[in-house]
């Protein structure tokens, strides 16, 4: 079977790889593009570990075919910081310890950064919301909500 | 938020602590943040092959044959891997520490002992591909009687789960078929009891669930040698079981791993990193070997499940006079670590209380379930829960509030414990006494007086005058191995140390040893729990002696889990 061309924006720049058949977004991105950001958990839609945004909406990457991304827009955690500069989402989980064993962190980083883009001032029950998709094991929820929290505050005041 | 009592232990505390209670950052936060942090699957090969087992879909079966003709013809199927490719298809996670006997195939050869056991893996370009090659492996099942309750499992004509232990009991130090914790004299001390309290206490197996999978990936390196990037929480530990596998010497290995998605102590079952290498060899390509999320929760080694009796003698006044404990651990189809929790859980009997006479008979059962592992806390928090849920039954019997009743029982500075260890540091009493503030429950004056530095030792830190020995449950003939006991004879330990307080057989008391070692040092005669033949009862405590003098050597140093322990 033919490999299948696809020509995407990765954070912010063109990319253009081979996906194979049905492959997904998930193992195309690692495998195929080399961004090693999102993780497999559960290759069932559940864990929230694969999460990407396509066109700003979260999407979990294993139940995406990579196909259809052509000619889209997907972020993913690798390209939250800008240069050197973390993204307020990153200093703000590096502060409030909301990251034990890191692995669900990409994931619940975009779902974040999709929920402050279009609510740049939630309350503790969106943020909640927002993560609801994201299992995480070892860190506790309590931090992760902390940490979102105070990354909306420290981009009110700016 | 956390909550410091300077007020406890005032005087024997030197805390300016300089990190707890303090935020701080993870030294690994930046990779964490940024999706940098190399996980075992960030690592990127070329031509990376994908591994996936073929396993039982019975319990218990036979197996007549294997048939992987087709399989190894499907596309992209690069090698079939079964039992006889590998070079020793036989091991127990322990046997590196000289503990247990070989119980476990890597691919199950003639028969499976549990659901979802492998017995075929097969090497692919893809996953896809390899999955759909595991689905044209043909195997020929007999299917058997299988067995999932523990007290099942050990009556006799019970289906054999483990060719090794043909009894479906693990054999602990050689000699009996459960592990013995005798302190004082139970019986005695019931008859003379004003109530019998007695509970069955069951808890289920649990999965630790990291969000990241168990895997390994292993490549060909130069020099002959094989890289491999694993998920392990126990990377010198896989490294020996690899090498052991794969009957290789351990500098051709390299193991790189310390960037873990989650454990819990799932993840020290070493079984992907020697298929992964295995595979590596036989092709010359590197290979991943990963469980998906249905494997992670079917055949990954969970917390096991343990059964307790508990049978109390208590007095009118709420003393806890003794306490008589039968366990049953879940090991499942094989040891794994099961064997070692056992003993790490029968030292912490009878809990954090002073009780002048206690029983223990605790069983490894080997059932036909998913073999257990490690999980926080394991063997420790089984029976604890069944402790604790006894103290409230207790207290029900003879009408105590069931905080009062744990002070009054608590252990204290300087008492001596059942594993014939004398307390110290103890707590519990405070910890009580803070619950019940919290809770808002009122306490008794004489538990609001107590304390955990006052009141203890004494008459509490002796052991008891007559312990009632036996020899139930004695097995002969148990060759245990030696793995790890370079020239070793099998079946004896190489270096028996013979503990102080207690005659030791001849032959033994040739080991080297330091002459006139003072022989008072509680801690020495932990083996005493395991397997003390003696009818003397041991001195009682004194100060620790000095025991620098005493040389670590050889796989004694590890010997903690054998009843062998010598600090």
């Amino acid at each position: 079977m033919a490999k299948t061309p696809i020509v995407f924006v990765l954070n912010g720049a063109e990319r253009a790889s081979f996906a194979e058949p049905g492959q997904n977004l998930l193992e195309f991105l690692r495998r195929g593009v080399g961004d090693l950001s999102p993780k497999y958990g559960c290759g069932q839609g559940t864990c929230g570990a694969c999460t990407v945004t396509i066109d700003g909406q979260t999407h979990l990457a294993c139940l995406t075919l990579a196909e259809s991304v052509t000619g889209r827009r997907v972020q993913t955690a690798a390209g939250l910081a800008t240069g050197a500069t973390l993204h307020p989402l990153q200093e703000a989980f590096m502060e409030n310890f909301a990251a034990q064993c890191g692995y669900c962190t990409p994931g619940m980083l975009i779902s974040a950064k999709a929920l402050l883009d279009r609510n740049p001032n939630p309350s503790r029950e969106e943020v909640v919301e927002a993560i609801s998709g994201n299992i995480c094991r070892c860190t506790g929820y309590e931090p992760i909500i902390e940490a979102i929290l105070a990354a909306a505050k420290g981009r009110a005041r700016a | 938020m956390i909550e410091f009592r300077k007020e406890f232990f005032a005087d024997e505390r030197d805390d300016n602590l300089n990190e707890v209670g303090k935020p701080t950052r993870r030294q690994d936060i930046l990779g964490h943040v940024t999706g940098r942090s190399p996980y075992f699957d960030d690592h990127l090969f070329d031509g990376l092959l994908h591994i996936r087992c073929v396993r039982s879909p019975h319990h218990h079966a036979r197996i007549r044959r294997i048939d992987i003709a087709e399989a190894q013809s499907m596309p992209g199927v690069v090698r079939v891997l079964v039992g006889r490719d590998v070079p020793r298809n036989l091991n127990t996670l322990l046997s590196l520490l000289d503990f247990g006997i070989d119980d476990e195939p890597l691919l199950a050869e003639t028969k499976v002992a549990y659901k979802g056991e492998p017995v075929a893996a097969i090497i692919a370009e893809t996953e896809a591909q390899a999955r759909a090659a595991v689905a044209r492996v043909r195997v020929d099942w007999d299917v058997r009687p299988h067995v999932l309750d523990v007290e099942e499992a050990i009556k006799p004509g019970a289906p054999v789960v483990c060719e090794v232990y043909q009894t479906n009991k693990f054999i602990y130090h050689g000699k009996y078929d459960h592990q013995k914790l005798r302190y004082g004299d139970v019986e005695a001390a019931f008859a003379r009891a004003d109530h019998i309290v007695e509970g069955r206490y069951q808890m289920s197996p649990i999965e630790q669930a990291p969000i990241e999978t168990c895997g390994a990936i292993a490549a060909p390196e130069v020099n002959d040698r094989y890289v491999c990037y694993t998920s392990t929480q126990a990377l010198f530990f896989s490294l020996g079981t690899a090498a052991k596998m794969l009957t290789m010497p351990s500098n051709r290995l390299h193991f790189i791993g310390g960037t873990v998605g989650g454990g819990f102590g799932g993840k020290v079952d070493s079984l992907h990193e020697p298929i992964a290498i295995l595979g590596a060899m036989l092709t010359g390509r590197p290979c991943k070997f990963a469980w998906d999320r249905e494997e992670e929760m079917q055949v990954g080694a969970p917390r096991g499940a343990e059964r307790w009796y508990i049978k109390d003698g208590v007095a009118r006044d709420g003393r806890i006079l003794a306490r008589k404990f039968t366990g049953y651990f879940d090991s499942g189809a094989y040891t794994r670590l099961s064997s070692y929790a056992i003993i790490k859980g029968v030292g912490h009997l009878p809990g954090p209380y002073t009780i002048p006479n206690v029983h223990a008979d605790v069983y490894c059962v080997f059932t036909n379930r998913t073999p257990a592992t490690a999980m926080r806390g394991f063997g420790i928090t089984g029976v604890d829960f069944a402790i604790e849920a006894h103290m409230d039954k207790v207290a029900e019997a003879v009408g105590m509030n069931p905080i009062d009743l744990r002070i009054l029982n608590s252990y204290r500075d300087g008492d001596m414990k059942a594993h014939r260890r004398v307390a110290k540091n103890t707590a519990l009493i405070e910890c009580c006494q803070v619950v019940a503030d919290k809770a808002g429950i009122a306490l008794q004056a004489s538990s609001r007086a107590a304390s955990s530095l006052r009141d203890g030792g004494g008459e509490r830190g002796r052991l008891p005058a007559h312990t009632a020995l036996d020899q139930k449950g004695t097995v002969t003939g148990i060759d245990t191995g030696g793995y790890a006991r370079k020239g070793g004879a099998p079946g004896r330990p190489a270096q028996p140390v013979p503990m102080p307080g207690y005659s030791m057989p001849a032959a033994a008391t040739a080991a080297p040893r330091p002459p006139a070692q003072t022989p008072a040092r509680p801690a020495a005669t932990a083996a005493s729990v395991a397997s003390s033949q003696s009818t003397t009862p041991p001195p009682p405590p004194a100060q620790p002696a000095n025991t620098t003098d005493r040389p670590r050597q050889g796989a004694m140093r590890f010997s903690s889990i054998s009843g062998l322990r010598r600090r």
